[in-house]
């Protein structure tokens, strides 16, 4: 039988681990962008100025990545150790883009990025520059792999189950590498990430603004990141527009939990501005609406009605009745992998075979379930509304605030007045944690919504996990917490300790030329020119 | 669509073994003089000028390597998935002895120099030395078990379930593999030390080398004999397809019968790998004790290739042998990934695995020569 605490606490360490990732993660993205763009300047104009930029907000992205990196390690393992089932199950398609990841991404970055640190007085100005670049690539590649692995979760195209191995083998090896759904998720998570980079130069620089200290490097940091924050924003929101259009096609639960919408909506669908839903009853208590939004904004049309959670729970239920079929044609094949006639029957129903699974939670024989067993697995397949329909909200409410905020910063920027409006510096201070709770609860969205499945309509969650005990997960979460709690401490102190130094003094003894065999000009050759 | 590929399944399936071959020795000869240099990190450097040194020498180079490793999880993976499910979640909280290691190492190398306080700094230089040492330890514990046998089994869904403790890991025979590893790694760490650093660091580095490539020599022989002597092995009793799906279940297995070293009495030529082993480890301690640096270095690095490649054959054809259920051992023909998949990651790395290795070649010129506390004071960015 399935061990729910296991499962419970398997989620919870994958949950808590990959949110503790992703706060690092999306600093990494942003940061690396802008520390690249801030060097172009620098090898363009010539000004030392800029290269202390570079160097100060370097510092700043160096303590970010060793925390990228140390959380990073347990994703990279963790599928295997806590969802042993699912790796076996999946691991024909799902391990491909995490490997490629390595080999096109983590290389290039790791490498490189030992180079930008260690690399300045070793390489020609144009050197560094390429260097800066290729890091920025490798950790936006890394995110273009790894994001085609978690698409596919959500839409898991270009596979099929395999009967002799047991198993999704690839069919389609372009359909998983073009997935529309990875696609979106790509272009809206990198965008969230140089939000989360601007955000984060934009705040420390104002800070810097409001004491009157560093002023020339933070009015020059607070320019580019105002530009680079308004497209960001502007690509956020636009494409989380499109992430909500592929998940209608593709997950029309998850959208219709986002909405708290039990009932189908006849196009076009109004948008729920405020609800309190009730997961238990199916209602909502009292509604603000505002018609037509909802229907363009999820089907690009006003007369294409929208499936409510109801209506889906029906569904569900006929394709759990349809997946047995599937199960019990797979116990045939198994018995006598030769009997055709049990193929074909599994071959037109195999794409249900999930939802079969589905029942595994109430009994192991899973053909003798029960018409009662079938309703709640079908109800089953309704994830927490509450939790995505506020999370859903507040992530699109700062989308606007985002854009709103950098289109002020940059009429500001623009007007070359940065640092005369102190309420704008305080704003922008204390603006500072918001992309991270977008970011946050924009994964939580994501994931939790597509419960109960680890693959949608494929693999339900609870089936997924490895054969551990409670002990040896009891060890690893506390093991997990406590150092990861340790380690942002520490790491916050550090930053903040770096900020309070400020950047380091323009001249630098590695100014001075020695380097055996190192090819590069004395920057303090131009210095005098700023 | 199988019909279109060019290589047959077969012939993938033994060049997918030989690439994971290649990667477990590339990680364990590039990354492995980092878990090495971490591991001897607190004998080596007694003050922090000598230990900034040691920490530099690899500083810009060590996040790369380790990318080995996390190349080679993401390989096996794709490549072995049934391999990846069963050993990382049978071996647990061995693995999560591993990462908490492995967690330490990049912010030991970022945070340490951040603040001048030498309490704070012998924090974190302990903690290097465990992400150096644990690894290195629990990797070779790992493979002393895989040749014993690992207790799981598999269900008729193919449903891995692991019937061993983690303390059940800790057999001798599996702590004499652990000996081997930290010993080759020290002694690979001790190389790079004394090609790259001079004075102090290199002289105490030179010493602790020698005595870590005559304890690999010693290790490495006495666990052949044991080997040979006292540890039966696994063999497969049926006809397995080398063409057929992977599906562990389709064959017998007879445990502790035969030897593992059947494959080298039927293919002399494997005899080269053991001798690699043996002939790295003594050029390593006599070309340190000559002064000959670099020879030192490959000298060790030979001897990796030589003990894993040792290791790697013995066991083929198998990944994993169970101990409690040998018919569900996994083998080459029977826990790889599909036909397709095998094809489109063998075209993946023949692009980029290329690439990769000229951008770190390029990497290791720039970096050239020696470290010492004139070149890390003159970068702010030192650790
Ligand atoms: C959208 C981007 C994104 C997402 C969803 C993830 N990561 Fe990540 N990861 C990165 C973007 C990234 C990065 C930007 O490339 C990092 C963050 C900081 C860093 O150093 O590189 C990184 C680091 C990083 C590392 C260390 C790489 C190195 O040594 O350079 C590993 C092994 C992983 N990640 C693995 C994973 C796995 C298995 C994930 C899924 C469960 C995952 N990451 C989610
Ligand atoms: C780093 C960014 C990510 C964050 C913040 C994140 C967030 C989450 C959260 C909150 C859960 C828990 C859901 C629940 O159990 O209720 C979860 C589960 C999971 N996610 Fe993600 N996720 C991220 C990336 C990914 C990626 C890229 C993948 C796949 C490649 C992935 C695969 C999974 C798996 C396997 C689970 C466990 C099953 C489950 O409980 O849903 N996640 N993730
Ligand atoms: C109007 C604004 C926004 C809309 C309409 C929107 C829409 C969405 C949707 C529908 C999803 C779920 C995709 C899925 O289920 O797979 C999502 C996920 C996500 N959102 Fe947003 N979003 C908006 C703003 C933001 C902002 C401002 C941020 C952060 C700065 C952000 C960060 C994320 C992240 C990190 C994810 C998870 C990754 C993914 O699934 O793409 N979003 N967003």
């Amino acid at each position: 039988m399935i061990d729910f605490t296991v499962v419970d606490l398997s989620r919870l360490q994958f949950a808590a681990t990959a949110l503790y990732h992703f706060l690092f993660v999306p600093l990494t993205l942003g940061l690396s962008f802008m520390l690249a763009i801030m060097e172009s300047v620098y090898v363009m104009t010539n000004r030392p100025i800029w290269r202390q930029m570079t160097m100060f907000w370097g510092t700043l992205f160096g303590i970010n990545f060793a925390m990228g990196v140390a959380t990073g390690i347990v994703m990279e393992f963790q599928f295997g150790t806590n969802w042993s089932f699912y790796s076996h199950y999946v691991g024909d398609i799902f391990g491909a883009p995490l490997a490629i990841e390595g080999l096109m991404a983590f290389f290039l970055e790791a490498t490189f990025v030992g180079m930008f640190f260690f690399g300045w007085d070793r390489l020609s100005k144009v050197g560094h520059l390429v260097v800066t670049w290729l890091v920025a690539f490798g950790a936006n590649f890394s995110a273009l792999w790894i994001l085609i692995a978690n698409g596919w979760m959500q839409n898991p195209t270009g596979a099929v189950f395999n009967p002799d191995t047991m198993r999704m083998e690839v069919s389609d090896f372009a359909a998983v590498l073009f997935n529309p759904v990875a696609q979106a998720k790509f272009v809206h998570t990198v965008s969230a990430g140089y939000v989360t980079g601007a955000m984060f130069v934009l705040s420390i620089s104002a800070f810097y603004l409001l004491r009157n200290r560093h002023t020339a490097l933070a009015k020059r940091s607070i320019a580019v990141a105002a530009s680079f924050g308004l497209a960001s924003a502007l690509s956020v929101v636009v494409l989380g527009d499109e992430s909500g259009y592929l998940a209608t096609e593709h997950q029309k639960m998850k959208v219709a939990a986002m909405e708290a919408m039990w009932e189908t909506e006849s196009a076009p669908a109004s948008f729920e501005l405020f609800t309190i839903p009730d997961q238990a009853t199916h209602t909502n208590a009292f509604e603000v609406r505002i018609p037509y939004v909802l229907g363009l904004l999820t089907t690009r049309s006003l007369t294409t009605p929208l499936l409510g959670i109801n209506d889906l729970v029906e569904r569900a239920a006929g394709q759990i009745r349809n997946g047995v079929v599937a199960y019990e044609s797979l116990q045939t094949i198994r018995k006598n992998p030769t009997d055709a006639e049990a193929r074909a029957k599994f071959d037109q129903t195999w794409r249900s075979l999930g939802y079969g699974l589905l029942l595994k939670q109430y009994r192991p024989d899973i053909e003798n379930a029960t018409d009662e067993q079938v309703a709640a697995a079908a109800e089953s397949t309704v994830p927490n509304v509450i939790a995505l329909f506020f999370s859903f909200r507040t992530m699109v409410a700062l989308g606007f605030y985002f854009i709103a905020f950098f289109a002020v910063a940059f009429w500001i920027a623009s007007r070359n007045k940065i640092g005369e409006n102190r309420l704008f510096l305080h704003v922008a201070l204390w603006s500072l944690p918001l992309p991270w709770v977008a970011i946050e609860f924009g994964w939580l969205i994501a994931e939790y919504g597509r419960q109960p499945w680890i693959i949608e309509g494929v693999l339900p969650t609870f089936y997924a996990t490895s054969g551990l005990t409670v002990l040896d997960l009891a060890l690893s979460l506390t093991m997990f917490v406590a150092i990861y709690s340790t380690l942002a401490i520490i790491e916050v102190w550090l930053m903040i300790k770096t900020i309070g130094h400020g950047p380091k003094p323009l001249h630098l003894p590695m100014d001075e030329p020695i380097a055996p065999g190192a090819a590069f000009r004395p920057a303090s050759a131009v210095a005098s020119r700023s | 669509m199988d019909q279109l590929i060019p290589l047959d399944y077969q012939t993938l399936r033994i060049i997918w073994w030989l690439l994971l071959g290649v990667l477990l020795i590339g990680f364990a000869i590039m990354d492995g003089f980092d878990l090495g240099t971490a591991a001897l990190l607190p004998f080596v450097g007694r003050t922090d000028d000598e230990r900034r040194v040691v920490i530099n020498t690899i500083g810009p180079v060590w996040e790369g390597n380790q990318v080995w490793l996390i190349l080679g999880g993401g390989a096996i993976f794709a490549a072995w998935p049934a391999l990846y499910a069963v050993s990382f979640s049978g071996f647990y909280l061995a693995m999560m002895v591993i990462l908490l290691a492995l967690i330490l190492r990049p912010v030991g190398f970022k945070f340490r120099g951040k603040i001048e306080n030498p309490a704070w700094r012998s924090l974190w230089d302990w903690a290097l030395f465990i992400g150096g040492f644990v690894p290195a330890l629990i990797f070779g514990v790992a493979v002393g078990n895989v040749l014993l046998g690992v207790p799981f089994s598999l269900d008729e869904t193919l449903r891995p379930a692991y019937h061993g403790t983690f303390f059940g890991l800790l057999t001798p025979f599996a702590l004499l593999g652990g000996l081997v590893s930290v010993a080759m790694l020290v002694t690979h760490g001790a190389t790079l030390l004394v090609w790259k650093t001079d004075g102090t660091v290199a002289a105490r580095a030179r010493s602790y080398g020698i005595i870590a490539a005559l304890a690999t020599v010693v290790l490495f022989a006495v666990g052949g004999y044991w080997v040979a002597n006292h540890l039966g092995a696994y063999v497969v009793t049926s006809v397995q397809n080398p063409l057929g799906p992977s599906n562990p279940l389709g064959k017998t297995v007879s445990a502790n019968t035969g030897t593992w070293l059947a494959n080298y009495a039927a293919h002399p030529w494997m005899i080269t790998a053991p001798v690699l082993g043996f002939a790295g480890f003594v050029i390593a301690a006599l070309c340190l004790a000559a002064r000959i640096r670099p020879l030192a270095f490959l000298g060790s690095a030979v001897g990796i290739l030589g003990i894993i490649s040792t290791a790697g054959l013995s066991l083929f054809p198998f990944l994993l042998p169970s101990s409690v259920d040998p018919n569900a051992s996994l083998t080459v023909w029977d826990a790889s990934s599909s036909h397709l998949t095998l094809w489109i990651m063998l075209i993946t790395t023949v692009i980029f695995l290329p690439i990769i290795l000229v951008y770190t070649a390029w990497v290791y010129r720039v970096m050239r020569g020696t470290v010492s506390t004139t070149t890390i004071d003159r970068n702010p960015n030192a650790y």
